[in-house]
């Protein structure tokens, strides 16, 4: 039985490498069909804002890799409400369809049903 | 003591940098990794991400009074044969090339040689399976 491992990403898109980098991780574990699951918190709910305009600020855009999600096996897909409601976003309209937005408390939960944790 | 415990006191990990060579997150990894051995337990990989790549570079210099963390980390990954992994995409983007990259991609420095190997992700999920508890240092 495979170790699960849950991804907590943090960083806006736009903050530097870190959001590309914790997708990679999440990607890669896809690849081997491992069971992973992705947690956006805090600024990392930035990279399901709708509209971005990557280009503007001279980055790739993450949107289409994090479309891909589903296509590698990633299906565990979560943002913390209160991250998303502070930041002005509307959880009814997230760049990422099968996002489950959880509330606060919902999420020790989540974490402890994971064998493994890498927060970026 | 109860049935189990004695056998799950030793332990495998795996250890994760992501914060630069001078960042406290990197001295306490070493010092983490240090009292894993020193205590009996098994470390199956180092695996060096993000800003962690700059822990495994020959070019970083510190001043004589201070603690010199990248050559600490070089002596002990030699002197317990551990395997050291820096992530390769990662290292790349932050100019961290061994002799193989270097010519690769044509660049004039080498600044990553043994212990240090260059390698992928698949390398930081293989170790998570192999390992009792994934440890990691650094990260926002």
């Amino acid at each position: 039985m495979a170790q699960s491992l849950l991804i907590i990403s943090r960083q806006a898109p736009w903050s530097g490498p870190g959001a590309r980098e914790a997708l990679d991780i999440v990607l890669a574990g896809g690849a081997f069909d491992l069971p992973i699951g992705l947690l956006f918190l805090d600024d990392g709910v930035f990279q399901l804002a709708p509209g971005q305009k990557a280009a503007a600020v001279q980055q790739k855009d993450l949107s289409a890799n994090l479309q891909a999600l589903p296509l590698f096996g990633v299906e565990q897909l979560f943002a913390c409400g209160a991250s998303v409601a502070e930041r002005g976003l509307d959880p009814a309209a997230l760049n990422l369809d099968e996002v489950q937005v959880l509330a606060p408390a919902e999420l020790g939960a989540l974490i402890d049903r994971f064998d493994q944790v890498i927060t970026l | 003591m109860a049935p189990g415990l004695q056998t799950e006191f030793y332990m495998k990990f795996a250890i994760a940098l992501f914060s630069a060579a001078h960042a406290p997150s990197s001295r306490r990894a070493l010092a983490f990794a240090q009292a894993a051995l020193a205590g009996g337990h098994e470390i199956v990989r180092l695996f060096f991400y993000q800003d962690g790549v700059h822990s495994a570079s020959d070019n970083i210099v510190t001043p004589q009074d201070e603690a010199d963390l990248p050559a600490q980390w070089r002596n002990f990954v030699s002197e317990h044969q551990l395997d050291g992994v820096v992530c390769i995409a990662a290292a790349l983007r932050r100019g961290v090339l061994n002799q193989e990259e270097a010519a690769r991609y044509q660049r004039p420095a080498v600044n990553l040689s043994a212990p240090w190997e260059l390698s992928g992700l698949g390398q930081l999920h293989d170790a998570v399976q192999a390992a009792d508890r994934l440890i990691c240092f650094g990260g926002p």
